[in-house]
């Protein structure tokens, strides 16, 4: 008791006010910085659920008044943004696997070091990384496979990252040895079922960063569809129905009975919008962090 | 690939002896099929990279169209706003670099400060948050609170006596708003790198820096910047290679029709002339783009030369 009293004295006496006042300037400047964060977001949360007369009156800033679900009525009434809602989470979906698949697929030869012509191959991936042909090119291609105003289009051209690869190949190259492998191989299984049996369920928790950064990629991103989803609007992912709702302007609500004008405050709408597209993503972000961490480090070790 | 194996190359070159192909051909027919999506869509649009030294005619295509050489380069080159566009990119990228840069150091190195370990889990959590915003939400947030008009910032900097500011509505204002709302969306998702890396560092350094009498700010200094310094090479280094891009998303949702000035850069000038205004451009446009490309790799190699022969570890 005493001893550790001593301690903590002495250990105050050597930290001095200049350590203090450092922590506590430290602790305000993260603090502040997170709350910055945060409260953008807790502003349109607010007045997406708010009366639109006090939004007009400009009386909402974190804390929700009068608070009314209508604007999230209206979205749900609206048949278009629904439709954008399930080409997402379909694309999502599609993307996410075909990317987890086509990304084991390459890592595992690609992380065993007897594989002939393994520099090769990941030079040709990674070129392709530092090198992009660009918007264009992209474009020309995109149209000459037919797969402009196509689903297809949001989904195939991107599924296959060279940066997801480095990550998977790095994790497997340590997580897999060489050893382990040849112990299956004796016993008398195929690189396949090597595959299917001791890589999938080794990499399992590698699997589930991949598989996250493809789906929040996918979600977010807007240019692709921007560029190749023209008159096809029931092809619209959510996003760049957004931009166009939000951004651009250049759209309006519709009614179910698209006769009906809607007589929302744009801001009231425009908020519940914004939540309704970010709401997948804030509601699984804090179970799912750690995941990404861990990915984003295997990235960093290998530089 | 770099990390050079301790084995020996004898060894190795043993090993690989020692496990003939036809062993393990069934490895090359699974690494066959994501290779196809990368010929088919990576590869593949390398040949649209042709119309850029073409007369391209959409009905006569990438191999048909008559050869002109750089003539479209020249062409672009002349245009009376690829100056603008230019200025712009390089304006845009490097104050968002000279600001977007230092941020997450020196959060990763007051975070790796904070003792509070729920203070700390709690701030990371909300500092990452942005990062998972797509940019038009991001723009439309923006939107929402910095209006000159009805925008919450701007009410409440009315309300404490000040003047309303159009942060999006006038050009100098809005490019300061593009670099902050940067900054913002991306400083705390860079920390993580940088933590990892101050994980990793032997604990006896900072022992033996106690010892010699270093305070906090000695250690941060002496011990923890120099043994981040490789990471923050390789994450400038790929910067670098942004410096002539920079993300279309991030311009087109936060742009409007009242801030023009800086918002034509490059890939908005691609997008302008080649897939907005018909079809006639379409070889300058790809001009432009691979312009962009090579100016880009040029800067990392170059990058990656300037930092190995200041004895770093460097990215390629």
């Amino acid at each position: 008791m005493i001893a550790t009293q001593t301690v903590k004295r002495r250990r105050a006496i050597r930290r001095g006010p200049g350590y203090v006042a450092g922590t506590i300037l430290i602790y305000l400047f993260v603090i502040v910085s997170a709350m910055l964060c945060l409260l953008p977001f807790l502003h349109v949360l607010a007045k997406s659920i708010s009366s639109e007369a006090l939004v007009a009156a400009r009386k909402i800033v974190l804390i929700p008044q009068g608070v009314t679900f209508s604007a999230y009525r209206k979205i749900f009434a609206d048949p278009s943004i629904l439709q954008s809602m399930f080409i997402s989470i379909v694309m999502t979906v599609v993307f996410t696997l075909l990317g987890l698949a086509l990304t084991v697929l390459a890592a595992y030869p690609l992380s065993r070091s007897y594989l002939r012509g393994r520099r090769t191959f990941s030079f040709l991936i990674m070129f392709t990384y530092y090198f992009a042909a660009g918007i264009i090119p992209d474009y020309l291609l995109m149209s000459a496979l037919g797969l402009l105003e196509n689903f297809w289009g949001l989904v195939l051209p991107l599924a296959f990252s060279p940066w997801n690869l480095l990550i998977m190949k790095t994790s497997l190259a340590s997580s897999f040895p060489e050893s382990l492998e040849e112990s299956a191989r004796i016993d008398g299984a195929n690189y396949f079922r090597i595959l299917w049996q001791i890589v999938l369920p080794l990499s399992l928790p590698i699997l589930t960063t991949i598989g996250l950064f493809l789906a929040v990629g996918r979600w977010n991103a807007y240019q692709d569809a921007l560029f190749y989803i023209k008159q096809r609007t029931d092809l619209r992912p959510i996003q760049l129905k957004l931009y166009y709702l939000v951004i651009t302007a250049s759209e309006s609500f519709q009614s179910a009975e698209s006769v009906v004008t809607v007589q929302t405050n744009p801001d009231v709408l425009k908020s519940a919008c914004v939540m309704f597209a970010t709401l997948p993503i804030v509601c699984v972000y804090p179970f799912v962090q750690k995941y990404f961490v861990q990915g984003i480090m295997i990235g960093a070790v290998k530089g | 690939m770099k990390g050079a194996s301790p084995v020996s190359p004898n060894l190795y070159r043993k090993r690989r002896v020692g496990r003939p192909i036809r062993t393990y051909w069934q490895l090359y027919v699974m690494l066959a099929i994501p290779m196809c999506f990368l010929f088919l869509f990576k590869y593949g649009s390398y040949f649209g990279l042709l119309a850029a030294f073409e007369n391209y005619k959409i009905l006569k295509g990438v191999f048909g169209s008559e050869w002109v050489g750089f003539q479209n380069f020249l062409k672009v080159f002349a245009h009376r706003r690829f100056g603008d566009a230019l200025r712009n990119t390089l304006l845009l990228n490097v104050l968002d670099l000279i600001f977007g840069f230092p941020m997450p150091i020196i959060l990763a190195l007051m975070l790796n400060e904070m003792r509070q370990k729920a203070t700390k889990r709690v701030s990371q959590t909300l500092l990452y948050l942005p990062h998972f915003l797509s940019w038009v939400i991001v723009g439309a947030i923006a939107y929402q609170l910095f209006t000159y008009g009805t925008g919450v910032v701007n009410d409440l900097i009315e309300k404490m006596g000040g003047e309303r500011v159009p942060f999006l509505q006038e050009d100098t204002h809005w490019l300061i708003s593009y670099v902050v709302i940067g900054v913002w969306q991306s400083m705390g998702w860079g920390t993580i790198v940088y933590l990892a890396a101050i994980t990793s560092i032997n604990p006896e350094l900072y022992e033996a820096a106690v010892v010699d009498g270093a305070n906090r700010w000695k250690q941060c200094w002496s011990v923890t910047v120099p043994c981040i310094k490789p990471t923050m090479v390789t994450l400038f280094i790929m910067r670098l290679g942004q410096l002539m891009g920079g993300s279309f998303e991030r311009v087109i949702a936060l742009k409007n029709v009242a801030t023009t000035e800086y918002t034509y850069t490059i890939p908005v000038m691609v997008y302008d002339m080649g897939l907005l205004s018909g079809t006639s451009k379409i070889a300058q446009a790809t001009a432009l783009g691979l312009f962009q490309s090579v100016i880009g790799v040029l800067l990392v190699i170059g990058a990656d030369y300037f930092a190995k022969s200041l004895g770093e570890e460097g990215l390629l």
